[in-house]
């Protein structure tokens, strides 16, 4: 093998692949299909929390234009996988019982869907839904976590099993912080959150025949709402096809099939037409999932020169009543520091509230904000630079799996990350810096995720003018998934990326998993390098069956195209894929690859690794504060796609900054409903908040992950922003803010 | 909505809609209060499929990417809800349906407008450009390339709210520094966060188009 040739493995920027489709308005998302005959469906929510339903009056609806059906558990058609012992039939990781829309008469959160007005325009569906009265036997609910804290339970997971991540844990010596020189001890809180995409959650839902169902479906896995659609109406899973060529953003929402979406496929049976059922701003707070309001505290103890000695941190999520979410707040509090004692304690709370769903950097980014700013305040405690004072505990191997780290290059995100934010302006008294009239903080915060692979198969198709035709039913929320691949194929082959084509987003396509977890370009990326290995095999074995001795020995790495031209070792090999296709009287070779996790993940811990730099600026006077600088450096393994993977982390980045400053979905627990419903009321960053923001890749490859050498990105471009800020606000005021966001009023 | 609605007066849709009872039907409560006697009269008795369907819509003459058109509207529909689901115009997008994302952004007589918050009857004679109608044939308007340059957008969604919002804002002379920028655009959110990315390719439009 020619090394030259295979330094080519550097990948440069490239534009988004389906760029021109997103800028011409031509990409179409769910609700987009312009199918005939189509009828329009609006949920009607609970106005309780608690409860049952006394009556519907639907007559006035009924008699209202072009209402073609008022549907709720009265006149619901029986959904055939609904199971009479009260079992949903699909398989969400979270354990319980997904609602089942329509079913019953029980309420179990406020604004939980309960009657479907079918129309045949939207405006008529609208108006149908607005002439709906329903009346409610009301129930006393509990929507307050802190007031309900008690009640707070271990996962059934963690009951059945000890070594489940949400179980107890323990490491060292119990009793470890009581006796350690520094104490530090404090308790933080995150707000409810809400993913808030930009685009609404909508369906089509068609019924193709009497068992053939084909939904239009914003979900972030077009396998799993297959398969559960399929459950969900006994019928053969070959039956449901699901298409999501383009996600209008998700962030964790899409990946739980919703009642919503089983009341449009109810309705679209009922009404015997194709239903399109796009959710309302308001009902994306509660009908899609959230990030769960959570209480941590955490201690820790630390020798006066800045040795970790122990670690307690206990944590407090929400939960609705029939689902258990849990999600991994504690996992890196034992992994990320030689901490030789660490405690964990994971409960839930069930509360008369819909189900939570993973957000960003989920569990992580939550505990990262206890555990990030806990280290901020420690290293403060005993006037150590928080950075000297990360890097005193930094572990070398995995404390809590007893493992070596697959690769692990967060040495150089610090020393990078202190060179571009301008560390050396920090002092270590906060309040000292001033420019102007404001206050100057500068804080940081580390975070981490599994780099997470699941088995994915691709299709391939070469053609005899060298085009490449991918296929894989993976979904897009926005991350590039498309152009990672092409760039990866065109990496593996010396195709040019303008040949090559990656079709996504369809359950038609071979197996993927969800897109999530930050697990796409380490679970599909492996699968794209299979199938162009194999294309490569079939020509090598094409050529050397014509006689052609060069490619005899040649193996799938020697060869490479160039142009037409096929080369082995960076050498022309002397004909072309179109001679070689035409002595075979072939038109195009194809081939399927699966491309599964090896046991290196038995002997490896493997993660990605980020960490996150903030400078704020605090107005001493109206408590306001403006992130003026926020430096990401990521230990994400290989990255594949610079361009994307960079907007990637600036828009982790962002998210971490409405966690920091702005973004609390606020229940009114007399009815437990939000007050802040609307994005009016609950604040996502906007342009005018949003700084510079510099991206570090470290950009080295972690091949025993995966033979791509990626380790994700997704997660870890939000985790440890949070505290990046809130530490870089305490560094400029001294006023430490341990319930998000920090507002004004906290700082005054 | 039924596509031929955009061309021609809905027929009678099916059986559920003949049975229509006037007096229930809100969009037409003024125009009731207004109408004849023997009109009310006709609805009373479920006469009136014709004229209910002459009461529910109301033409408008607009002019759309280019192109005029006399369409039959609700007096309720917005503009954002008859172009994407009367005209199959999806590229301007619904986020919130209440003016506070900017992703249904486009240009009506040239200014940029929340076809979330506008009526569509309240567009008569009126021009309007949406993201369809921005490129030259193959030939991109410089904000579409700048944007695809400067990977300003990920999931794509708010995309062409962005980019409409985005021309405007150089066009009122909204667009002299980065600072006013942000500030200018700050209605149209993007929550994948391309932000600065966005800035950029408008800074680039703003100082005389693509320079790659």
């Amino acid at each position: 093998m020619n090394e030259a040739f295979f330094d080519k493995k550097e990948y440069k920027p490239l534009d988004r692949v389906d760029g021109r489709l997103k800028v011409t308005g031509a990409a179409k998302y769910s609700a987009e299909y312009p199918l005939p005959n189509m009828a329009f469906a609006v949920l009607v929510g609970s106005r309780i929390a608690k409860g049952t339903i006394k009556s519907i009056d639907s007559k006035a609806a009924e008699r209202a234009p072009g209402v073609l059906a008022v549907i709720s558990h009265l006149n619901a058609i029986k959904v055939p996988g609904y199971q009479p012992k009260g079992e949903h039939p699909s398989e969400p990781s979270t354990n319980g019982q997904p609602l089942r829309v329509f079913f019953d008469n029980k309420i179990v959160s406020n604004d939980q869907p309960i009657v479907a007005v079918v129309a045949t325009s939207l405006e008529k569906a609208q108006y149908g839904a607005s002439l709906v009265k329903i009346q409610y036997i009301k129930e006393q609910h509990k929507t307050d976590l802190e007031a309900n804290a008690g009640d707070a339970k271990l996962a059934a997971a963690a009951k059945k099993n000890p070594k489940s991540p949400t179980a107890d844990y323990d490491r060292g010596q119990k009793d470890a912080f009581e006796s350690a020189p520094v104490k530090f001890e404090a308790e933080y809180v995150l707000p409810t959150e809400v993913h808030n995409p930009m685009e609404l959650q909508s369906i089509i839902a068609h019924w193709e025949a009497d068992n053939k169902l084909t939904v239009y479906d914003k979900v972030q896995g077009t396998k799993m709402t297959q398969k559960n659609f399929a459950k969900e109406w006994d019928i053969p899973e070959e039956n449901v096809k699901c298409i999501a060529t383009f996600v209008g953003g998700a962030f964790g929402n899409g990946l739980h099939n919703w009642p919503h979406e089983t009341a449009a496929i109810i309705a679209a049976k009922q009404v015997k037409r194709p239903v399109k059922l796009v959710l309302t701003r308001e009902q994306m707070f509660t009908m899609v999932g959230y990030r769960p309001r959570t209480w941590q505290k955490i201690q820790v103890g630390a020798t006066r020169d800045g040795k970790l000695v122990a670690i307690n941190h206990q944590s407090i999520g929400q939960t609705s009543s029939y689902e258990e979410f849990t999600e991994s707040t504690l996992m890196q509090t034992r992994m990320m520091y030689a901490s030789p004692s660490v405690s964990t304690r994971y409960r839930i709370l069930p509360l008369n509230v819909a189900t939570p769903i993973w957000m960003r950097g989920p569990g992580e980014a939550t505990g990262a904000f206890a555990l990030e700013s806990a280290m901020d305040e420690v290293a403060h405690a005993i006037g150590m630079d928080p950075i000297d004072f990360r890097l005193a505990n930094y572990t070398e191997s995995d404390p809590d799996k007893n493992m070596p780290w697959s690769t692990k290059y967060m040495r150089e995100c610090y020393e990078e990350g202190k060179k571009r934010i301008g560390w050396k302006n920090r002092k270590l008294k906060p309040g000292e810096v001033r420019d102007g009239e404001w206050l100057v903080g500068y804080g940081m915060g580390t975070g981490t995720f599994g780099a997470n692979r699941g088995p994915a198969t691709v299709h391939a198709e070469l053609d005899k003018e060298g085009n490449l035709v991918m296929h894989c039913a993976i979904t897009d929320i926005g991350p590039g998934t498309g152009t990672a691949m092409v760039q990866i194929a065109s990496n593996t082959t010396g195709i040019s990326t303008d040949k090559i084509t990656f079709h996504l987003g369809s359950s038609e396509f071979p197996n993927a998993g969800l897109q999530g977890g930050s697990s796409t370009v380490n679970s599909v990326g492996p699968a794209v390098l299979a199938a162009c290995n194999a294309l490569k095999e079939q020509l090598i074995t094409m050529a050397a069956a014509k006689g052609n001795s060069a490619f005899t020995s040649a193996k799938p790495d020697d060869l490479m195209f160039n142009k037409s031209e096929l080369q082995l070792g960076g050498k022309s090999a002397k004909t072309t894929l179109a001679d070689l296709f035409k002595q075979n009287n072939l038109e195009k070779i194809e081939t399927t690859n699966e491309s599964k996790p090896d046991e290196n993940r038995n002997k490896y811990s493997m993660n990605a690794f980020s960490m996150h730099f903030a400078m704020v600026h605090v107005h001493p006077f109206t408590g306001q504060v403006r992130v003026k600088k926020i430096v990401c450096c990521a230990d994400a393994g290989t990255i594949v796609s610079p361009k994307t993977a960079e907007s990637q982390m600036i828009g982790g980045a962002t998210g971490g900054i409405g966690m920091a400053l702005t973004e609390d979905a606020v229940m009114d627990h007399r009815f437990g409903r939000y007050v802040t419903k609307d994005l009016g009321d609950y604040h996502v960053p906007v342009h005018a908040d949003v700084p510079d923001i510099d991206v570090y890749f470290v950009n080295k490859p972690d091949l025993l992950a995966d033979p791509v050498g990626s380790k994700g990105l997704g997660e870890i471009a939000i985790i440890g922003v949070a505290p990046a800020i809130a530490n870089a606000v305490f560094n400029a005021t001294g006023k430490r803010v341990r319930e998000l966001p920090i507002t004004p009023d906290k700082l005054i | 909505m039924d596509k031929n609605k955009s061309n021609k007066k809905p027929e009678k849709e099916d059986h559920q809609e003949s049975r229509r009872d006037f007096l229930k039907a809100s969009s037409i409560l003024t125009a009731i209060a207004v109408a004849p006697a023997t009109v009310a009269k006709a609805a009373e008795y479920n006469l009136g499929e014709k004229i209910s369907a002459a009461f529910e819509t109301t033409p408008v003459n607009l002019t759309i990417n280019g192109v005029k058109k006399q369409l039959p509207v609700e007096p309720r529909s917005t503009l954002l809800d008859v172009l994407r689901e009367q005209l199959d115009l999806t590229g301007t997008k619904k986020g919130c349906d209440y003016g506070q994302c900017g992703a249904c952004t486009v240009h009506v007589n040239g200014q940029r407008v929340l076809s979330c918050l506008s009526l569509a009857v309240m567009q008569e004679g009126k021009e309007v450009t949406t993201i369809e109608g921005l490129a030259k044939g193959d030939e991109l308007h410089p904000m579409q390339k700048a944007f695809i340059k400067h990977d300003g957008f990920q999931c794509g969604y708010c995309t062409p709210g962005q980019i409409m919002s985005g021309i405007a804002c150089i066009n009122e002379g909204h667009a002299n520094s980065k600072e006013d920028i942000k500030e200018f655009m700050s209605g149209n959110i993007c929550r994948c966060g391309a932000y600065p990315n966005i800035v950029k390719a408008i800074q680039e439009v703003k100082n005389g188009g693509q320079k790659s």
